[in-house]
């Protein structure tokens, strides 16, 4: 963590972003939002700090969710019935070794968070890996190649940002499950998932890669490296890509936060992962029944959870931009 | 100005029959249509005269023709589901969504322009802070997130206003609207807030940043200097210039109310074509999958459309490029 320290002192030395101009939607909001005043500049490098420190601690955790976690949610032996609907530990009527609550299976609120948290960052990881490997891929070729095959590439890339991300994920969701009703496999669910958010991610990259490509195609040394005869796909993945992975990294964190938010959307409308399995969207849906009989532990902490997250890696996100290439906007 | 105009329709159309071209694949092998409207107990001769009937064992061709034909009069078959045909579905529902998306919209400018100039003019007051704050939770909060803890603080501690459907409606030919019924209002309030809170965080850090910099040039400060009163200054000639930009991010995040219209409809149980949507998929129903598709994608289309020829008017360095091309 103390190397993130000395950074953040740079940023504030560095004259403030120039973010007064409208910026497409989506991309840096958050960053905007802190550039755009002198004055929170200073609040912003300790928040960036706060962001980092946040998300380390709730990443890590999830991924020890096994090690640390009182309870295994997956465990239906442990489950029982009576448990349920137990306030948190502070409340009247809480017991000391359900520290959050329980849900209305009688699991425990903060082992399920852990184990939640971890299944909804491992499909936000997988997606935004399917969406870099399906953009980087395509926006190097429509790049390298151009031609026909750059207008039908960008043209594909052109009809699918019309429609909103989640819209995309949505369909591509429903058609999976509509091919997919009859058969039942391990795991399916998960993904499913992973396809559908991918899928809807891929046009950033594409476009960006694409437009960094265009630039490196006439430089001398892919020139160089046509010459000693080095096939496309060789200059394409060793030569170029190295070049293109700057912006993409950035692109990818801020995505890796709506990944999040797309997988518990998804899961809290009744598409995403099954009730059994725990995921901060299927946290939020099932304590949004209860919301009514008072159990307000139920939503509100895999709630506070999921918004902590995404405004963590989204200021991280953002920072990492800046910090990587002042020139990307 | 035509050119352009030409162009655009020409790119439009081929965003529809690419939605159309994915409608159809959508429909027609996604799943075998037969079956989903027949029972088990049906005979192969039976299914054979269907398939014969509903003409799928044409040429592909000749089916996607006879799609799109349907498709331009709007017709899209019997929902596997609710055993109705889509078109009566989607024009009950489509008013409930339209409704609720131009209420949230109008919410969302109503608030997202007056606190964006007042932002821009007062930086450093302590209100432009409080609202900076509150659009930077708006950005940061999932929708469903802000729609959850509106229905606890106004439905569960407050129990004020109603946290699900549409209350009463009014029926005007086809139409039925809730905006004439007490309840009606009073159950839009929550759902339309949910839905334009985003947009509104959205308008008012553009209106914000927009006033920044036209507040900086010479014209403003001519007209300061012209001794113009300070409400002149800035809604006569500096919201005015702002407003380019902020018509044409408004006209496009239309596009994306109507998305989003999904997850809030989810969440407040309002009957319109969101949550439609999302009972389709959740049931593997193609043909209102379908249709909503083909919708949207003409809805966001014409939108679009039309945002960019307001846009060509409103600012003429676009429309002597857009000559140019």
């Amino acid at each position: 963590m103390n190397e993130l320290a000395p950074l953040s002192h740079d940023l504030k030395a560095a004259p403030p972003a120039q973010a007064q101009g409208a910026r497409p939607p989506g991309r840096g909001r958050v960053a905007a939002f802190f550039d755009s005043d002198l004055l929170h500049s200073f609040l912003r490098s300790k928040l960036v700090v706060l962001a980092a420190l946040l998300t380390v601690a709730m990443v890590s955790a999830a991924f020890l969710a096994p090690v640390i976690a009182p309870h295994d949610p997956y465990d239906l032996k442990s489950l029982s019935l009576l448990d349920a609907n137990t306030p948190p530990a502070w409340e009247k009527g809480g017991d000391r070794s359900f520290p959050l609550g329980t849900d209305d299976q009688g699991r425990d609120i903060l082992s399920t968070i852990l184990y939640g948290t971890r299944s909804s960052m491992l499909i936000g990881i997988c997606s935004v890996l399917l969406a870099v490997g399906i953009g980087l891929s395509l926006g190097l070729w429509a790049g390298y190649a151009g031609g026909r095959v750059d207008t039908v590439i960008m043209r594909i890339a052109d009809v699918q940002l019309t429609f909103p991300a989640i819209l995309t994920a949505l369909l591509i969701d429903g058609v999976a499950l509509a091919i997919f009703r009859n058969y039942h496999f391990e795991g399916g669910k998960f993904w499913i998932l992973v396809l559908a958010i991918g899928l809807s991610f891929w046009v950033q990259y594409a476009r960006t890669v694409r437009g960094v490509t265009l630039v490196e195609r006439n430089k001398e040394y892919v020139e160089a490296a046509r010459l000693i005869g080095l096939r496309p796909l060789k200059i394409m993945f060793q030569h170029i890509l190295p070049n293109v992975l700057g912006p993409v990294l950035v692109i990818a964190t801020i995505n890796l936060a709506l990944a999040v938010i797309t997988e518990a959307t998804l899961s809290f409308l009744g598409v995403g992962l099954p009730p059994t399995e725990p995921s901060l969207g299927t946290m939020i849906q099932i304590g949004n029944k209860y919301l009514f009989s008072g159990s307000w532990w139920m939503v509100a902490f895999p709630g506070l959870t999921l918004a902590l997250l995404a405004l963590a890696v989204n200021l991280l996100g953002d920072w990492l931009r800046d910090a990587l290439n002042p020139k990307l906007r | 100005m035509l050119a352009f105009a030409i162009r655009r329709l020409l790119e439009a159309a081929f965003v529809m029959v690419t939605v159309a071209l994915l409608a159809f694949v959508l429909f027609r092998f996604v799943g075998d249509p037969v079956n989903q409207m027949v029972g088990q107990d049906t005979s192969l001769e039976d299914r054979q005269r269907l398939r014969q009937e509903l003409g799928l064992d044409d040429p592909v061709a000749v089916q996607f023709g006879r799609f799109v034909a349907n498709a331009v009069r709007f017709e899209f078959g019997i929902s596997y589901q609710m055993k109705q045909p889509v078109t009566t579905i989607i024009s009950e529902r489509a008013p409930a969504t339209l409704e609720l998306a131009f209420v949230a919209a109008l919410f969302a400018v109503a608030l997202g322009i007056p606190m964006g100039v007042y932002t821009g003019i007062h930086r450093d007051s302590w209100l432009s802070k409080i609202f900076l704050t509150v659009s930077l939770i708006g950005i940061s909060l999932p929708t469903f997130l802000i729609g959850i803890l509106l229905i606890y603080v106004f439905a569960v501690m407050l129990g004020v206003l109603p946290s699900f459907g549409r209350g009463e409606v009014v029926r005007i030919g086809f139409w039925r609207t809730g905006l004439l019924t007490t309840s009606g209002l009073k159950a839009l309030i929550l759902p339309a807030v949910t839905l334009g809170l985003f947009q509104m965080t959205l308008v008012t850090r553009l209106v914000r940043s927009e006033m920044l910099e036209v507040l900086r040039t010479d014209y403003i400060k001519f007209a300061r200097a012209r001794g113009l009163t300070q409400r002149a200054v800035n809604f006569g000639h500096a919201l005015r210039n702002t407003l380019v930009p902020v018509i044409t991010v408004i006209g496009l995040q239309l596009g994306a109310i109507i998305a989003f219209a999904i997850i809030t409809e989810t969440v407040f149980q309002w009957p319109g074509m969101g949550l439609m949507f999302i009972q389709a998929v959740q049931n593997a129903d193609i043909p209102v999958m379908a249709a909503y598709l083909m919708l949207v994608a003409f809805l966001f289309v014409l939108i679009n459309f039309i945002v960019d020829l307001i846009y060509v008017r409103v600012d003429p360095r676009i429309r002597i490029y857009g000559r140019g091309v």
